[in-house]
């Protein structure tokens, strides 16, 4: 049986400074080593001073997460060489004296499976390496130490997943659970990172490091997994080593085993005074997380009446969730869900798209009640929709300037159908022999119209004309 | 001008423009050129700047401006403590040619006070040493006499006040640093209570007990600039706020009716006749004074060196690992060497105490050592800490020699790492446990070398302990130093 554990670095991006200092905590397209101080930089001298809002925001984290959060945390150092580790340690928490770790024990359950969480530590981001130049003689490292200081959140999962499926399921769960709690934008570069270990039955542990993204994660388990059984049933022992994952090559490669041998002298970090959490900051803690996505997906699904899936796809993207929450009412709200999940979603699926969009909740408010007031046609709904978030414009702009007002009355509807008569003499005999085919008919008229005709008028009409 | 008076006697006297504060320092520069090649308590001088600023203060006295209550007052900074504009060596190859961007907060306290910081002043390297011999300029020596170590780590803070090269200088204390150059040195200085001095600007040898502290001719003068430099730093999160205590006001409260304990194990075997007798007489002076004595057994003390230099150089391993050349240091080109290879080679240049404790401390925090030898050590130092409540339970104060033998002489003891790590068995105590500790000069012994007497108090009774070594201070009259 192939079982898998997680270990995933996910940056506190929405908080405003790094965790030991003032710098910015957002230190992506800056101006190498300019978002850096005596303290972050690590110069002689400098002190740490620890970032509140980093622990309430790990502790969120720790309790959405279901874990056990101590009444003490300490920090450590963990010690080692590194050119991106501008103290030559980093800042981290470490349970082997007691846990003092911001969370442990916890579980969350993916897809009818309970993945236990083992611990939750808060640490500190080193700087960037930056490679230049071609080959091998001509490189230089560079290092960017902009990074450094950035609040992390280190998160190791049991080796509870079974297959690399699982895994991506519970990753896209996670990161819509830090976005949602509002502690993290996982879908910034670098924000979400994430180190896997595989073992094979009771064969040894390789761990896998260096995954870009989450979809690598999952081929790169996909390789480690063959790998590993090809190596079984040649009755070859697996290794315990640590592999990179080759993004050029799509393969895992063996790293030194020097790695493995490191000892990280673990060290109470004495500049950092015992933080006393306690049950009452927990307490006020909880009051400020924001509805959990299952919650609201439930919430949705009594409330609303919504389906399942709709329920799902809503609940589980904030973005959406939010503007939708913003925008209905207790009359629209199923026209508002169907508008944001099957036309809005479609327009823009990634983050970059979410970002452009100018929508804002009383253009889908105002949309969905003109649908269901009979004004617009869904088809003219989803060409407004499209109009209303390149330009940002209103609803009665749009309606106006895409000429995309219903035509409902049957007099108008009649020329038209008169017309698509004469066009279609085949079809409308067919029609007549076969009432079945009638929405062919219904289809012509509507692109004479751009959309704009009554689907309900349209049809009754025809059927009196065709007598059907 | 008598470069002798206290610190506080210049501030009075300048604030009345009674002294002027560019002469004063002029003169301090003078002497320092005329004493400092025999004592080399300096490693950087600020001849250029110090003049100006002693103009400028003089200036706003003369024109009643707003000054701030220091009105000039030359002070010398231990080269461990940031300054911005001068080097910080920290007595290192390390660090050569190391300017910090920032000041200390203690220096820019005192900066805001209207001081002047003179220069900056010898140290063992990286503070780690009690004699001033383990620098990487030199030794410092003892300004009583020449041959003799000044005492350490912070040998030029204690010189440099004794051989009146500065009116007051600012040391850290780790182990001792502070006390045992005043001691050696005839001066007093004050090992605050952890959390009281920020040590933002302080470079890091063990962060868990050290602190910075003041070192200067009278008892006074340590409280004065304890008023400056202590409470709470945003930059510090072991900073506390000690309520803006006045440590000056009630100085001379005198110690009639307290208690004080003699701590059995600093007393006793392996401690130099002299210093013996000396503490004798310091404690009868003290009951004249209406105190009462009595003898305090703290049988912790006994493994308090082993336990001290157990967690100091395992701090020390991790707080010194910043420097692999990378960012700042001495000109070492990188050009030829693969990361790893570079960092030996650049961190061979520690010298030889800092080696030893780098890898003393890296040993003793290895997998599956961390139990045996560093828990140990925090069990002692919880251990000590206990004990210490229940003596101040029955007692206000303890007392002790500072040191438990004379000043050395130079290269005396260099050789044995032991022998010198013993000499710190009556400072350490207030280190491992965070208590306030202050060594005030006391005797001369026959052959014109300085013994100071150490007093203790519990945890923020800086006020208290300060007003027992005043009333000790003010029993001895002690010679001028013949320098």
């Amino acid at each position: 049986m192939t079982k898998i554990g997680l270990e995933i670095h996910c940056q506190l991006t929405k908080l405003a400074s790094k965790l030991f200092c003032s710098c910015k905590a957002e230190y992506r397209n800056l101006e190498p080593n300019s978002n850096i101080c005596p303290v972050c930089a690590g110069l002689p001298g400098s002190l740490p001073m620890l970032n509140k809002k980093a622990v309430e925001k790990a502790t969120m984290i720790s309790l959405a997460l279901g874990c056990n959060i101590p009444e003490k945390i300490g920090f450590f150092r963990k010690n080692y060489f590194y050119p991106d580790l501008p103290k030559n340690f980093q800042i981290t928490q470490y349970n082997a004296y007691g846990p003092t770790s911001i969370g442990s024990d916890g579980k969350i359950e993916i897809e009818g499976k309970e993945i236990r969480i083992r611990r939750i530590q808060l640490e500190e981001d080193p700087g960037r390496l930056v490679y230049e130049g071609t080959s091998e003689k001509t490189m230089v490292t560079l290092v960017d130490y902009n990074r450094a200081g950035t609040p992390l959140v280190e998160i190791v999962t049991e080796p509870d997943f079974e297959n690399p499926k699982q895994v991506r399921v519970f990753l896209n769960v996670l990161a819509d659970l830090v976005e949602n709690i509002g502690v993290s934008d996982p879908y910034l570069e670098g924000a979400m990172r994430v180190d896997g270990n595989i073992s094979e039955g009771d064969g040894n542990r390789v761990e896998i490091k260096n995954v870009g993204s989450f979809r690598d994660v999952e081929k790169a388990l996909h390789f480690e997994i063959t790998r590993q059984q090809s190596l079984v049933e040649r009755g070859i022992t697996v290794l315990a080593e640590t592999r990179h994952w080759d993004d050029a090559r799509r393969i895992t490669v063996s790293s030194r085993s020097k790695e493995e041998e490191q000892d990280y002298r673990y060290l109470p970090e004495a500049d950092i005074p015992i933080v006393l959490i306690g049950n009452k900051s927990i307490e006020q803690i909880k009051t400020q997380m924001p509805e959990s996505i299952v919650a609201r997906r439930d919430r949705y699904i009594k409330k609303y009446g919504m389906p399942t899936q709709v329920a799902d796809v809503l609940s589980s993207d904030k973005f959406y969730s939010d503007l939708f929450d913003k925008s209905h009412n207790e009359k629209n709200a199923k026209e508002v869900s169907n508008i944001i999940t099957t036309d809005l979603m479609g327009f823009a699926d990634t983050r970059e798209k979410k970002l452009e969009l100018k929508i804002t909740p009383k253009h889908i408010s105002d949309l969905a009640d003109s649908i269901l007031e009979n004004k617009l046609t869904r088809n003219s709904g989803k060409l407004a929709l499209q109009e209303m978030v390149k330009t940002g414009k209103v609803l009665s702009d749009v309606i106006s300037s895409l000429d995309l007002g219903h035509v409902s009355d049957a007099g108008s509807i009649e020329k038209i159908i008169d017309e698509v008569f004469k066009e279609e003499e085949k079809a409308v005999a067919e029609a007549k022999q076969n009432p079945d085919t009638i929405n062919y008919l219904v289809g012509k008229v509507m692109r004479k119209t751009k959309g704009k005709a009554d689907p309900a008028t349209t049809l009754d009409i025809l059927r009196k004309k065709l007598s059907v | 001008m008598n470069l002798g008076i206290s610190a506080t006697e210049f501030a009075s006297q300048a604030k009345e423009g009674a002294i002027s504060v560019e002469e004063f320092v002029a003169k301090t520069l003078d002497r320092i050129k005329k004493v400092d090649e025999k004592i080399h308590a300096f490693i950087t001088v600020d001849s250029q700047n110090v003049l100006d600023q002693a103009k400028a203060i003089d200036k706003k006295i003369k024109s009643k401006e707003k000054t701030g209550i220091c009105f000039g007052m030359p002070l010398s900074i231990k080269d461990n403590i940031c300054t911005v504009g001068l080097k910080t060596t920290c007595a290192s190859k390390m660090l050569e040619n190391f300017v910090a961007p920032y000041d200390a907060t203690v220096v820019s306290r005192l900066k805001s006070e209207d001081a002047i910081i003179i220069g900056k002043v010898n140290l063992d390297e990286f503070a780690m040493g009690s004699t001033t011999e383990f620098s990487y300029f030199g030794p410092t020596k003892n300004p009583w006499n020449t041959e003799y170590v000044p005492g350490g780590s912070s040998g030029g803070s204690g010189a440099s006040v004794a051989a009146l090269e500065c009116l007051a200088s600012l040391g850290s204390d780790t182990g001792g640093s502070v006390r045992s150059p005043a001691s050696f040195c005839s001066v007093v200085g004050l090992k605050p209570t952890y959390g009281l001095i920020s040590r933002y600007g302080l470079v890091s040898y063990a962060n868990s007990i050290e602190q910075v502290g003041p070192v200067a001719k009278t008892v006074e003068d340590v409280a004065f600039l304890l008023n400056i430099i202590s409470g709470h730093d945003p930059h510090d999160n072991t900073t506390v706020n000690n309520g803006r205590v006045d440590y000056v006001k009630d100085l001379k409260a005198g110690i009639s009716g307290k208690k004080i304990g003699i701590i059995s194990q600093m007393v006793g075997d392996g401690i130099d006749k002299e210093v013996a007798s000396a503490t004798t007489r310091a404690i009868l002076k003290l009951q004249d004074l209406g105190a009462e004595c009595i003898p305090i057994s703290l049988d912790a003390v006994d493994h308090s060196v082993a336990a001290y230099y157990t967690i100091a150089s395992a701090e020390a391993s991790s707080n010194l690992s910043r420097y692999d050349n990378l960012r700042y240091g001495f000109d070492f080109s990188t050009e030829g060497y693969e990361f790893k290879a570079f960092v030996s080679k650049a961190r061979s240049n520690f010298g030889p105490e800092v080696t030893r404790r780098m890898l003393l401390g890296a040993f003793v925090l290895s997998a599956g050592y961390y139990g045996k030898y560093y828990l140990k050590a925090q069990k002692v130092r919880t251990m000590i800490k206990a004990q210490l409540d229940e003596a101040f339970r029955k007692v206000d104060y303890l007392i002790s020699p500072t040191m438990p033998i004379l000043p050395f002489k130079v290269g005396e003891k260099i050789d044995d790492p032991l022998k010198l790590y013993l000499t710190d068995i009556n400072t350490v105590t207030a280190n491992l446990s965070g208590i306030p500790a202050i060594s005030v000069p006391f005797s001369m012994s026959s052959s014109g070398l300085p013994i100071g007497i150490q007093l203790f108090a519990n945890s923020f009774q800086e006020k208290e302990l300060l007003q027992a070594a005043h009333a000790l201070q003010e029993t001895s009259k002690l010679p001028e130093v013949p320098l």
